[in-house]
């Protein structure tokens, strides 16, 4: 029989103590595993990462000239994609954008974590008027349309003049700062009703600091609902990315995206008779987005099986 | 309710304030206006380019700027647009229209369709239709609505040839009457199609879930021990429960009808407000992209009280504080 030395004090730190109850992140983990969508959505986001990052390296183009007089020629046994107007490789220009696009809309996800995640915590623990004015500030925000205010902030990008490089920086910016706002607005809702829980109370009455009381017991509380939310916006974010750039104010070449490949459909001729150049990033662009929802839609099931949309 | 109503309606002018400061601002980021756009012309000599400037008045700081702007817009003058030569406010009006008929087209598609795919997978859960439909459902709201209008477009205009290529009425015709309604309705296929098999999965997803959530309430399960048709359990009992949460969504979605869909719009050449704001934006039309963004945020706030209203009425168990 146990026996518990009062004079003792109990040792917080040994972890060994108690022992380890099965983490909710292995029950989600073995859900998520057991959901047949969720494992068509891995294989194909492997597959398309692999293309995208690793693809390249096996293209016979990559260190090819342009040659204007292999120009707009169907797919063939050479090009399995065709060429483009300046006789580049279709294929491999898909591949190269890829890495592009997948960038912006990883990049830019993250971008709205920080943001959302942050703002949402302090206007949710703290409370009072950081909170009203947050709040205030998402209220704003998720009343002004999106594509519109995106189109804008595209536009003055091309009037400022900012070279091709850094708008792809620009653009991950703009997406996370006009995005940032639901998931804000989740994770307040979370932790104002985790405050009022009982462990909460605790590391009250234990004197945690509030650095650790919100990384320590707060956070991973909310990580599951960031974790669903962030793996929907990566598809969310190349999907705006991509209307931008297919608008031509988003990202603009060399440096091409998805979206700036299917821009080739706004010239009448190669939208009827060239759809080599124009199908693929369209296909791209879906495979991508379906298997990231397929993915966020099984992880939220995994974390929480009551809750089914 | 009278008092919620005015509460909320006075809640939402500073968020408006807010709003319209912010939009301002990014459109007073831009560093080319429409006269610096014009410098090319040369006939536009830098003491007229001062001229205009002072006659749109952007010459002045931005805070005064901002003030007469809004003070304008309060008055309902939104500025003249730069691409039509006339007033933003009737540029929208001459649009909107063509938008809204497109809107109401899509949105009543929208919840035909997105009701019966729902309804019926919620009743036959896990059947071959509901996992077709889910996974049909996941492909169409992953696509990029500009890619699916380019395809319809390429399939059935294109290379079929059942459909317009685009536009609103057949160039050179003066159908009227009958003729007219059919021109037209030809043109609207594709844009409507488009967008409604967008928009279609995600709200069929929002019918199974509250389909799936309220066929499990006790009160089904009387109605069925009671001997009720099956009929009657899921259209009577069901259903209309199962519809609450959606009229929130039906309201949210109300805008949506005005704004118009830029992409869209522009692939299929239809004459409504949202191509005609996007090709305004490329020869730096800010007025006229000043006042529709305006007006959209506006409408929106006003949804957003109307869905907290219409569901208060609804649902007698929500009570509007």
């Amino acid at each position: 029989m146990d026996q518990v030395n009062v004079n003792q004090p109990l040792d917080y730190k040994k972890k060994n103590n108690l022992k380890k109850a099965p983490s909710i992140w292995r029950d989600a983990f073995h859900r998520f595993l057991k959901n047949k969508y969720a494992i068509l959505g891995l294989v194909i986001l492997t597959f398309m990462f692999l293309f995208s990052f690793v693809g390249p390296y096996f293209s016979p183009y990559l260190d090819a000239k342009i040659d204007v007089s292999k120009g707009n020629q169907p797919p063939s046994a050479e090009h399995w994609l065709g060429t483009d107007n300046l006789g580049r490789d279709v294929l491999l220009r898909l591949m190269l954008a890829g890495r592009i696009s997948l960038t912006i809309g990883i990049a830019a996800t993250l971008i709205i974590v920080l943001i959302g995640g942050m703002l949402g915590s302090i206007a949710g623990y703290y409370g009072g008027w950081l909170d009203v004015i947050i709040m205030r500030l998402a209220d704003i925000i998720y009343a002004m349309p999106g594509l519109p205010i995106l189109i804008m902030l595209g536009a003055i990008m091309s009037d400022l003049k900012i070279p091709p490089p850094q708008r792809i920086y620009y653009v991950m910016f703009i997406l996370g700062f006009i995005s940032w706002v639901g998931l804000a607005r989740l994770i307040r809702s979370q932790i104002l009703s985790l405050k009022e829980q009982e462990f909460m109370l605790a590391t009250e009455v234990l004197g945690l600091r509030d650095s650790k009381k919100i990384i320590k017991h707060l956070f991973p509380n909310v990580l599951p609902t960031v974790i669903v939310s962030a793996t929907l916006g990566v598809a969310g974010a190349i999907l705006s990315e991509s209307a931008l750039s297919f608008l031509g104010l988003g990202v603009i070449p060399p440096t091409p995206s998805w979206g700036y490949m299917l821009s080739a459909a706004n010239n009448m001729i190669d939208f009827a008779k060239r759809p080599w150049l124009w199908i693929p990033p369209g296909v791209a662009i879906m495979l991508t987005v379906v298997a990231i929802n397929f993915i966020g839609d099984a992880l939220r099931d995994a974390f929480d099986p009551r809750q089914k949309i | 309710m009278t008092q919620f109503i005015i509460r909320r309606l006075l809640q939402s002018i500073p968020t408006l304030i807010g709003a319209s400061i912010i939009i301002f601002l990014i459109f007073a980021m831009a560093p080319g206006d429409y006269v610096t756009s014009q410098l090319q012309n040369p006939k536009m000599t830098e003491e007229r380019a001062a001229q205009l400037r002072a006659l749109y008045g952007l010459d002045k700081p931005l805070p005064q700027r901002y003030i007469s702007w809004a003070s304008g817009v309060l008055k309902g003058d939104l500025g003249d647009s730069l691409l039509f030569k006339k007033p933003v406010v009737r540029v929208i009006n001459d649009f909107i229209w063509n938008s809204f008929i497109l809107g109401v087209a899509i949105m009543f598609f929208e919840w035909l369709i997105a009701s019966i795919i729902g309804i019926y997978s919620a009743i036959r859960q896990y059947s071959v239709f509901d996992t077709i439909a889910t996974l049909l459902v996941f492909i169409l709201y992953s696509l990029p609505s500009f890619f699916l209008g380019l395809v319809m477009l390429k399939v059935f205009a294109v290379d079929l040839k059942w459909f317009p290529l685009g536009g609103m009425i057949t160039t050179g015709s003066n159908y009227t009457g009958w003729a007219h309604i059919v021109d037209v309705s030809k043109h609207m296929v594709l844009p409507v199609a488009t967008l409604t098999l967008i928009s279609v999965g995600g709200l069929s997803r929002y019918f199974r879930a509250n389909m799936l959530e309220v066929i499990k309430q006790d009160y089904i399960r009387t109605a069925r021990a009671k001997g009720l048709k099956e009929r009657t359990v899921i259209f009577k009992h069901a259903l209309r429960n199962a519809l609450l949460p959606l009229i929130t969504l039906f309201t949210l979605e109300l805008p949506s009808l005005f704004a118009g869909a830029m992409i869209t719009e522009r692939i299929f050449n239809w004459p409504g407000i949202g191509k005609v704001v996007l090709e305004g934006i490329y020869i730096r039309d800010y007025p006229l992209f000043l006042g529709y963004t305006m007006l959209i945020t506006v409408l929106t706030i006003l949804a957003n009280i109307l869905a907290d209203v219409l569901y208060g009425v609804a649902d007698p168990r929500v009570r509007l504080k």
